[in-house]
């Protein structure tokens, strides 16, 4: 009985410095980086100092690793802007030159995972709201193919964005000029915005993102294009870093017939404004009350 | 009466003169690159001023013989747009002879709903800056070939990765 | 306080001695879990250093085994709820022993549920973010922020009410009811509260119409009312046999009984689904229909949603004929099969299909990989662990072969 009884005090000695080594492994284990990224605070909440030590921080980091000089932009929202999107539904064609321009403009992962922002998806002429009837890996030698019409699909900023209410932990907001952003310092990784979003417009950083060196895009927002780590949720963001200098966004500069439209809507002036009145519009999945900015159009 | 005629058309032309609209179209106002001419092609005149004038509808064949018109071809022919006497000029219905910087009058008037479009902003690709006042335009043959403007189509890009095409990161 | 922290220590000290002295059963048992824990572990390394990429997961199903798992096993531990009930409110005598017993096993319940959110979460190294004021939680707004209170609150009670019990019990001393009885009381609408509000948290989403129904919470807590129970008694029995705790078959039978009318009210609840979905026959029934016909020709869950069904009315049956309720042999078969239909019907049976077609219309049919059944079973052991850890110290003292002496020496009778 005694020496059954040393032994199962052994045992329990043995097992619990086991059990304590294990769980410091990880907590020794962390360098000085993954110390400092885990204790950033929420962009919204930083003040200004922090924010240019967290713009130098990835300044650095990203130069490191990618090897090109990076400009962090943290250029707030203009006054009076309310950014909207006109599609023009008779002149796509289906060629996907938005996708890939815009997964270069952005940095996105080319492979493993393959983030694409924008999802063209080609329908049957005669139908167009269910949108079960959508194919989304055509592939024929040339578009457009007769009797079909082609809709590309991105994050629609939405003016009651659902994916906004269900963050657990605010990390996806509305800007005052209308775009919905993602800190992608902040996401969990819970992937509750991507079930909540009607417009499949988010997508997960599955992996740690697979971007060509040389394709890398040194011009960054700090909300927009900046490349992402493993396992945040990113989207189009209306190419924030370009259209709050005034630049079209790159989807819109891609498109060889002219279909992207893009402009301020509280700018009486401005083409998409020009887009909806003297066109007939429409916006995806409007009884869901999600308030698109993203607007589809036909030739009048 | 005669006099009184001379008054109210100088009046009318006058008025005509002070209308925003015709000075905008006459005034260049369109920020646009230069024509997309064929390498050598311009000043038409180079060839055309020491040529004869053949009017006669028919298809070329000494020159210009890469041109394929497909476009309203079983209405009009060159000389429609082109001014005749005067190559260097294209020719608009009332007569008005304009530039080629200026071929979006001409277009514009068949095409009288793109036209307004175009000017809003609307038609066409977008590229540059959008704020008023940076705001580019490319002409009409800078993407569509006036011969022949139906674009062609295109070879699409890949398709995306199919989620069962997925590989593990390793 | 010095003795108080003196008598704390040696409580806790015994009761680690108590936990590893055991039959050889119990050591196999100990240690098989274990096993199962350490592969889990591995692979959930694996998965935290690649990414969720490891997993089948992907931007169209974008929830899948975990989170299939964690609405299941919300719902079991919601059943707790459905002891307390009949022992404290109608002080129905033969289930008040064990209640403390269906409690621990709430507590173990929402331990797993806990852990399989935590291995979905794509940076876990990030989760102080939902703490309330140091993070930044998005309370009322989101479901999940709600859900992340409600579940941890609900932690404490099933674990604060058993161990104040068990440790009055120790002391022989009685517990101060005008104490402890209210957060009993308060654990009941509790119980419901998080079974509704992880109901909302599917049901909230516009985007997906399979989830955006009002009748979501309500067939919630009757499934859930059905499974927890179910485990349970199959655990009262194996308790019964390896402890000197009486537990009457009276309190089985009763417990089998109420599971009969949540079958019945779960049963209608998918009936009248099936007509608001196939009757008005809108676009919206393609998930429905994915589920229970195939889409496209894809038609993946179509035999495990019909089993998972079969299983539930025949379940059903077995419980509500008296004949059939009041032998342990069919009792049994009717608990397993109503364990495996309803996970079925509110695991891949629920999440999966909300996901297919997508926005877009896509569809994609996703299946586990086996990188993510072996974390899920490393969970399920680690439940079972900390719950046979939990008799194996409130087992003795219920019965009170593990009693506080106040001569050193505490009576510890070789709990086999």
């Amino acid at each position: 009985m005694q020496s059954k009884r040393v032994t199962r005090r052994e045992l329990l000695r043995n097992l619990s410095l086991a059990a304590l080594a294990g769980v410091s492994f990880p907590l020794v284990s962390c360098t000085k980086e993954e110390k400092e990224d885990f204790l950033q605070k929420h962009f919204r909440e930083m003040t200004a100092d922090e924010k240019k030590r967290v713009i130098t921080k990835w300044e650095q980091r990203y130069q490191r690793k990618y090897g090109k000089k990076f400009t962090i932009s943290t250029q707030e929202a203009l006054p009076n802007t309310l950014w909207g999107y006109g599609l023009d539904l008779s002149r796509c064609i289906g060629c996907r030159r938005c996708v890939y321009a815009c997964a270069i403009e952005n940095n996105n992962s080319r492979h493993n995972p393959q983030l694409h922002w924008i999802r063209v998806i080609r329908l049957k002429k005669g139908t167009l709201i269910n949108l079960e009837n959508s194919e989304h890996y055509y592939d024929p030698g040339q578009v457009p193919e007769p009797g079909f019409m082609y809709m590309p699909v991105q994050c629609q900023h939405c003016e009651n964005p659902p994916c906004v209410k269900v963050c657990p932990v605010h990390a996806t907001w509305k800007e005052p000029d209308g775009l919905v952003v993602v800190d992608y310092n902040w996401c969990i990784g819970c992937r509750y915005c991507i079930a909540a979003c009607p417009y499949k417009g988010r997508v997960f950083n599955w992996a740690e993102p697979n971007i060509p060196p040389e394709e890398v895009n040194p011009e960054v927002h700090y909300l927009g294009n900046r490349p992402r780590m493993k396992c945040a949720v990113d989207k189009c963001t209306f190419c924030i870093q370009r259209i709050r200098e005034g630049r079209y966004p790159a989807c819109v500069e891609a498109c060889p017939t002219g279909s992207r439209k893009f402009g301020n809507l509280l700018d009486p002036k401005s083409e998409i404004r020009y887009v909806i009145e003297n066109k007939r519009v429409l916006r995806l999945k409007e009884d869901l009350n999600t308030e698109p900015k993203f607007y589809y159009f036909f030739e009048a | 009466m005669g006099r009184l005629n001379l008054v109210i058309l100088l009046f009318l032309t006058l008025l005509g003169a002070g209308d925003p609209a015709l000075a905008k179209e006459t005034s260049q106002e369109f920020p646009v690159p230069p024509p997309p001419f064929t390498e050598g092609i311009y000043p038409c005149s180079n060839c055309h001023a020491s040529m004869e004038v053949n009017l006669k509808r028919r298809e070329l064949k000494e020159a210009h013989d890469d041109i394929v018109l497909h476009h309203g071809e079983t209405m009009r022919w060159c000389l429609d747009c082109h001014n005749a006497r005067n190559r260097d000029r294209l020719r608009l219905y009332n007569g008005e002879l304009i530039g080629y910087e200026q071929s979006y009058r001409l277009c514009g008037e068949c095409h009288g709903n793109v036209y307004n479009d175009w000017k809003a902003g609307i038609h066409g690709k977008r590229s540059g800056y959008f704020t008023e006042g940076k705001r580019t335009y490319l002409l009409c043959a800078h993407c569509h070939n006036p011969h022949d403007p139906k674009f062609k189509p295109l070879k699409p890009e890949p398709p995306p990765h199919r989620p069962t095409d997925k590989q593990h990161a390793k | 306080m010095r003795d108080t922290l003196r008598e704390t220590w040696r409580f806790f000290r015994e009761t680690v001695v108590l936990v590893l002295k055991g039959s050889r059963a119990y050591y196999a048992w100990c240690l098989f879990l274990i096993a199962i824990i350490f592969v889990g572990l591995f692979f959930y390394l694996e998965q935290h250093g690649l990414g969720l990429i490891a997993t089948n997961m992907n931007d169209q199903v974008s929830w899948g085994l975990y989170i299939a798992n964690f609405t299941y096993l919300v719902g079991m531990a919601a059943a707790a709820v459905l002891l307390v009930v009949p022992a404290y409110v109608y002080q129905f005598k033969p289930i008040k022993e064990i209640v403390i017993l269906g409690e621990l096993f709430a507590a173990s319940s929402i331990i797993m549920a806990i852990l399989f959110v935590m291995v979905d979460l794509g940076r876990l190294d990030r989760f102080w973010h939902m703490i309330p004021r140091i993070g930044s939680m998005n309370f009322p707004q989101s479901l999940l922020a709600w859900d992340v209170i409600v579940l941890n609150g609900y932690l404490l009670l099933n674990l604060l009410i058993p161990v104040y019990l068990l440790v009055k019990y120790y002391y022989q001393k009685p517990p101060n009811w005008k104490f402890i009885l209210p957060f009993i009381l308060i654990a009941i609408p509790w119980a419901v509260g998080i079974h509704t509000v992880t109901a909302f948290l599917y049901n909230g989403l516009a985007a997906r119409p399979f989830w955006n129904a009002s009748i979501l919470a309500p067939r919630f807590l009757a499934s859930a009312l059905c499974s927890g129970p179910a485990i349970m008694i199959i655990i009262f029995q194996v308790i019964r046999k390896v402890s000197d705790i009486e537990i009457e078959d009276r309190a089985l039978f009763k417990i089998a009984e109420i599971m009969a009318y949540a079958m019945f009210l779960n049963l209608f609840l998918l009936t009248a689904e099936m007509f608001k979905e196939y009757y008005s026959n809108t676009v919206h029934i393609a998930s429905f229909k994915y589920l229970y016909e195939g889409l496209h020709g894809h038609d993946q869950l179509v035999p495990l949603i019909w089993i998972g069904t079969a299983m539930n009315v025949v379940a059903f049956l077995l419980f509500l004929v008296p004949v059939t309720r009041q032998r342990i042999s069919t009792m049994n078969l009717g608990c397993i099969l109503i364990i495996m239909g309803v996970w079925v019907e509110k695991g891949p049976g629920f999440v999966i299909p909300g996901f297919v077609p997508d926005p877009l219309g896509e569809i994609y049919e996703y299946v586990p990989n086996a990188l993510e059944f072996m974390v899920a079973f490393g969970i399920w052991a680690t439940g079972f662990l900390i719950f046979t850890l939990l008799l194996k110290v409130a087992i003795p003292i219920i019965t009170g072969k593990f009693r506080y002496s106040k001569f050193g020496k505490e009576t510890i009778s070789s709990f086999h």
